[in-house]
């Protein structure tokens, strides 16, 4: 799967889209989905919640393993995503669309400035495998 | 993939729940040619292993297999195995993996110098299959003319599958009817490829421990070792101390006299999460187990584990709380196995 073009990636495999209303929208890439297999639990902080950039936002529990959700930028939590709660696997089959996580009012927009494109991202990943 | 005790293994071909889920319906195929592979010969062969194996080895008739446990002096289990009788003097022995120097330095430790018996391991000679689900049977039949229907279970005999000499054993580690193919290694890709086309779901490690654990079988490494003995992992019905020879004999007799502190109990989980090896198992204020095994169950749609528990609250209903990284999560201790295919014929 290509990784978009509309959106930034963090090394520890999340992204981050700004949408049409400005909030900052994450989710995990394909790459990480991939490689937790299929994700039974994903455990996210609700509306209101303080997250800052590059620590623990929630956690994601997938048959094999459980991972650590490392937010992209920090900001306000306006909103979760509570079909991923009910379905996790909506993580697997659509890491970019329909398996988003939370939306995210950004308390510093220059942060996301600093993060990897796509490509950048994909030159990581080749590096890293 | 995965390094597990010096192979390579797949965790997983497409997905851990999808490739449990084939089983359960249909059939997988699973390569465990890292499982050990010994085979005994000689005039004494049943008597070394009747020093050694928890079951009475002499009892044995050929063709058939049985699950025992291979424990030290002090009754601590070194590994789980079955034994095949191929012949009258001569059987195969498959312990897991990694544990296969420990059992072989054990066998050559009980072996005596007038003993007349060959051990030879032969891991590496012979790769070996498992097919398991309930069609395995229809599915082996068309590679194979031996009328599958007479190979019971825990029976084991020789035949052809395709072009290539096999074993086959109707034995397993998933709850369901299946066989595991014993075929020389260079015939292994072409039998593995022939089952796969007819239908045959290739699974990893990770469905295979699903499984198993659905089906409530101890794996070695999590649920026993050499620190645990067979009564307090309720395998107590698979050891016959009876047996002058026997190695194990003595501590065997006397922890089954006395009282388990602990007990191996399966859990289902009630609160949200999977319990992980080594969490900690409380009850109130107090630490009182250990969780040893956990995973989610697709065939029963909830997560369940097993684990030691203080032997006072092992029964059935009674309420538990899993330490999960820093979160107390309920559990309920129910009997094993979680599951157990419905018996047809």
């Amino acid at each position: 799967m290509k990784n978009p073009d509309d959106r930034k990636y963090i090394k520890d495999h999340d992204w981050v889209k700004i949408g049409p209303d400005g909030l900052a929208i994450f989710g995990i890439t394909d790459y990480a989905q991939d490689s937790l297999g299929d994700v039974v639990f994903v455990e996210l902080p609700n509306s209101g919640s303080e997250i800052s950039q590059s620590t623990s936002f929630g956690e994601i529990e997938s048959v094999k393993a459980v991972s650590e959700l490392i937010a992209p930028v920090s900001g306000t939590v306006t909103d979760r995503n509570d079909a991923v709660v009910d379905t996790p696997e909506l993580v697997n089959t659509s890491p970019y669309e329909d398996g988003w996580l939370l939306k995210v009012k950004m308390s510093d927009a220059s942060e996301i400035e600093g993060l990897m494109t796509a490509d950048e991202y994909e030159s990581f990943l080749a590096n890293e495998v | 993939m995965v390094p597990f005790a010096g192979w390579d293994m797949p965790v997983q071909y497409s997905s851990i729940l999808d490739e449990a889920r084939a089983v359960r319906s249909n059939a997988g195929l699973f390569d465990v040619s890292h499982m050990g592979r010994f085979e005994l010969k000689g005039a004494d062969a049943a008597t070394l292993l009747n020093r050694i194996f928890s079951s009475d080895v002499q009892k044995l008739q050929i063709g058939r297999a049985r699950y025992g446990l291979i424990c030290n002096k002090e009754g601590g289990i070194i590994d789980d195995a079955i034994l095949y009788r191929l012949g009258e003097e001569r059987f195969l022995l498959v312990p897991n993996a990694g544990n296969s120097d420990s059992v072989s330095d054990w066998i050559n430790c009980w072996s005596k110098a007038s003993d007349q018996v060959n051990l030879e391991i032969v891991t590496s000679q012979f790769a070996m299959i498992a097919l398991q689900g309930p069609s395995s049977s229809k599915i082996l039949s068309r590679l194979t003319s031996y009328p599958l229907n007479s190979i019971r279970p825990f029976r084991a005999i020789e035949t052809m599958v395709s072009e290539s000499p096999a074993i086959i054993a109707r034995t397993g580690y998933s709850g369901e009817d299946g066989f595991e193919l014993m075929v020389p290694a260079l015939d292994s890709p072409m039998v593995w490829q022939r089952l796969a086309e007819i239908g045959a779901v290739p699974c990893g490690l990770g469905s295979r421990d699903v499984l198993r654990l659905e089906a409530g079988l101890p794996l070695h490494g999590n649920d026993i070792n050499a620190d645990t003995n067979p009564y307090e992992a309720g395998l107590g019905k698979f050891v016959d101390p009876d047996r002058k020879d026997y190695v194990a004999r003595e501590a065997l007799v006397d922890i089954h006299r006395g009282k388990s502190r602990r007990k191996l109990v399966g859990f289902n989980m009630v609160g949200r999460g999977i319990a992980r090896q080594d969490q900690v198992i409380m009850s109130g204020e107090t630490r009182v187990g250990i969780v040893t095994s956990g995973t989610i169950s697709p065939t029963l749609d909830r997560a369940i584990g097993m684990g030691y528990v203080r032997s006072d609250l092992s029964s059935a209903s009674t309420q538990l709380y899993i330490d999960i990284r820093g979160r107390l999560v309920e559990a309920e201790v129910t009997k094993l196995p979680f599951y157990s295919r419905r018996k047809s014929e």
